[in-house]
């Protein structure tokens, strides 16, 4: 497939506005601005756009669910927090291609009645903050952002808002709650933002890679998009692909393409490092269950993965070799997540430090058959008694490897040592005084 | 309390302690960062000058190196919050230092992706070559070495943040050279985020 988010990364000097212009940018914008909000939703519903953001909703119903009635404002908050480990999409269009995203951002809030939309981006993209503020000055200057854009008597403003560090900024109400100037904890819902969102105000919440695929929509037509991919998956899709392979990457494809050949082909990441096996595969960010190698040959789709048993997520494709512990591995990510947890719910909060505890204990050998139930009582107690999906994110790679690699889990267990000891490890872990 | 009937506790848990700042010497913002702060809150409705805290912290940061008590307290005044929702928002957030750090804060990236590539690797030669620990900061306050949470650079891994900017791919055995640049050359020494995996991998 001819990339068309990616197109112009490599271009030097293609995240100007200049060039965006020259390249037919800011054309979907003049075109939807002289659609009506409803035909632009329709267009947006007909493409079948599902939201790149991790949970695949479709994008069109979202902003149908907008309660465009409410006499507040409405506004988009897009998620640019991109903090799922193993996912760095988002970073690239928004460092090479802003102008897209922003052009998104305005057909959105024509599309859902907003004047106002708010790029959360996280603290730690301060390099994409000084592009994003750079180019929306110049599209400011030039008449796309702000009073009467383009002569059509269109009013919208656009905002880069940076986070600070939080892993859970990523939820869609947490982000709100941030972008209100509070801690990043997630709301309860019902209300969704929709009706309930930013300030109280009905508010669409979109990743940034769906809001950069809106343009596209406008442009080129729903029929185009759908036509891309496997039926309810369509369009281009960014996939990041990491660990050990030889061309690690964020590589564009159509969701037909398979797991297997994003990870082997030489067109996309050119198959594990010299000499190695692959062990397994997290296809979706850290927070979807582990793949086998025989179960990677499969369209990297929403749907295609999810009959695979795991998810597309954020498409951020974590490969591991065989010299890779899963005991370890799931230890790395329960740090993570008993780090990120926001400490609102209890299941989430205690289960994840009690869960990186027993696998802590496993890993240097301490560890008792007894305590792989015990994960497994733990880990269930907080699938679905969260408020937001970070319960089930922390749980899941715990079950997911417990059940891939239980013999690994035991051998740990038998032998008081880690059975993998892998050369990239540091000899003493542990240094810090947490 | 929290309870799991076959959870063995042992000792540690439940340790809920509230780590308050130092006072730290009298605080207000420069005339220029005060602007800036102004303008960054006219992003927001009038009455949602809260939104703006975080990047009031930021300039507080920036200003005096760390977040102090007579910080946040004039924080809160200018952004007419409480002193104790800007400390709710300050101990919730990573990138805010309650304490002094070293001229370059050293952020590795410690994880799945990362630690795959050998990033504790990089933290051990790191913490040999500065002879600190994560978490401290050298004597003549050079360095602060950090271990932090995913960082979105993974196909670039091992990555470390120095202050705002990036430092990729990078090996165990050249961190001496990293270590060296930054002492040369500040942050001119750093590889900063690029994009072309190309040239970058065989």
């Amino acid at each position: 497939m001819e990339p068309v988010l990616t197109k112009y990364v490599r271009e030097a000097g293609g995240q100007t506005l200049d060039f965006y212009v020259k390249t037919g940018g800011y054309q979907a914008l003049r075109k939807a601005l002289a659609m009506t909000p409803d035909e632009v939703i329709d267009a947006v519903k007909a493409s079948g756009l599902r939201g790149r953001g991790g949970a695949g909703f479709p994008t069109g119903m979202k902003w149908q669910f907008v309660d465009k009635k409410s006499p507040r404002p409405k506004y988009i908050c897009c998620n640019a927090d991109e903090s799922e480990p193993g996912t760095f999409k988002d970073h690239v269009l928004m460092e090479r291609n802003p102008h897209l995203l922003f052009e998104g951002c305005l057909i959105g809030c024509h599309a859902i009645g907003a004047k106002v939309a708010y790029i959360y981006i996280r603290g730690e993209f301060y390099h994409v903050q000084q592009v994003l503020e750079a180019e929306l000055a110049r599209a400011r200057a030039a008449g796309y952002v702000g009073r009467n854009i383009m002569g059509t008597g269109f009013d919208c403003e656009i905002y880069v808002h940076r986070g600070a560090g939080a892993y859970e900024a990523g939820e869609e109400t947490a982000l709100i709650e941030s972008l209100e100037g509070k801690r990043a904890q997630p709301r309860l819902k019902p209300p969704f933002p929709a009706v309930a969102g930013l300030y109280g105000c009905p508010t669409a919440v979109n990743n940034v890679e769906t809001l950069c695929n809106v343009p596209l929509i406008i442009e080129r037509g729903p029929e185009w998009f759908a036509a891309l991919g496997p039926e309810k998956n369509g369009g281009p899709k960014l996939f990041c692909i990491s660990g050990h392979v030889k061309r690690p990457g964020t590589y564009e494809a159509s969701m037909h393409t398979t797991l297997k050949e994003l990870i082997y082909s030489d067109e996309f990441a050119g198959g594990i490092r010299g000499g190695h096996q692959l062990k397994g595969v997290i296809p979706g960010g850290s927070s979807v269950p582990v793949l086998l190698p025989d179960q990677i040959d499969v369209p990297a789709s929403f749907d295609g993965i999810a009959r695979a048993g795991s998810m597309l997520g954020s498409a951020g494709i974590i490969v591991m070799d065989e010299t890779t512990c899963m005991v370890w591995a799931a230890e790395n990510l329960l740090y993570f997540y008993r780090h990120e947890s926001c400490g609102k719910c209890t299941p989430c909060r205690e289960g994840g430090d009690w869960l990186h505890r027993i696998l802590g204990k496993i890993e240097r050998g301490d560890g008792q058959m007894k305590d792989l139930d015990l994960l497994l009582s733990v880990a269930g107690n907080m699938m679905g008694k969260t408020l937001c999906a970070f319960g089930d994110a922390a749980a899941t790679p715990v079950l997911s490897t417990v059940k891939t690699f239980r013999a690994e889990y035991e051998a740990h267990i038998r032998e008081g040592r880690c059975t993998v000891p892998a050369p990239w490890r540091a000899a003493t872990r542990a240094l810090a005084a947490h | 309390m929290s309870f799991h009937p076959s959870m063995d506790y042992g000792r540690g848990h439940h340790k809920s302690a509230r780590a308050l700042p130092e006072e730290g010497p009298a605080f207000a913002f420069t005339a220029d960062r005060r602007a800036t702060l102004e303008d960054i809150c006219s992003r927001y409705p009038a009455e949602q000058r809260k939104s703006a805290v975080i990047a009031a912290l930021y300039l507080a940061q920036a200003q005096q190196g760390y977040i102090t008590r007579n910080a946040m307290r004039h924080v809160a005044e200018v952004i007419r919050c409480t002193p104790a929702e800007v400390e709710d928002v300050v101990t919730f957030y990573t990138m805010f230092y309650t304490r002094p750090v070293g001229r370059h804060v050293l952020q590795v990236c410690r994880t799945l992706s990362c630690a795959l590539m050998g990033a504790e690797r990089v933290t051990e030669e790191l913490s040999k070559t500065l002879g600190i620990r994560p978490g401290e900061t050298d004597a003549k306050g050079e360095f602060t070495l950090l271990e932090v949470e995913c960082l979105g650079a993974c196909d670039r891994a091992p990555v470390v943040g120095v202050n705002d900017h990036w430092h990729e791919c990078q090996a165990p055995d050249a961190v001496r050279a990293l270590v060296e640049g930054l002492r040369a050359n500040g942050e001119a020494a750093v590889t900063g985020c690029h994009l072309d995996v190309e040239s970058r991998t065989k």
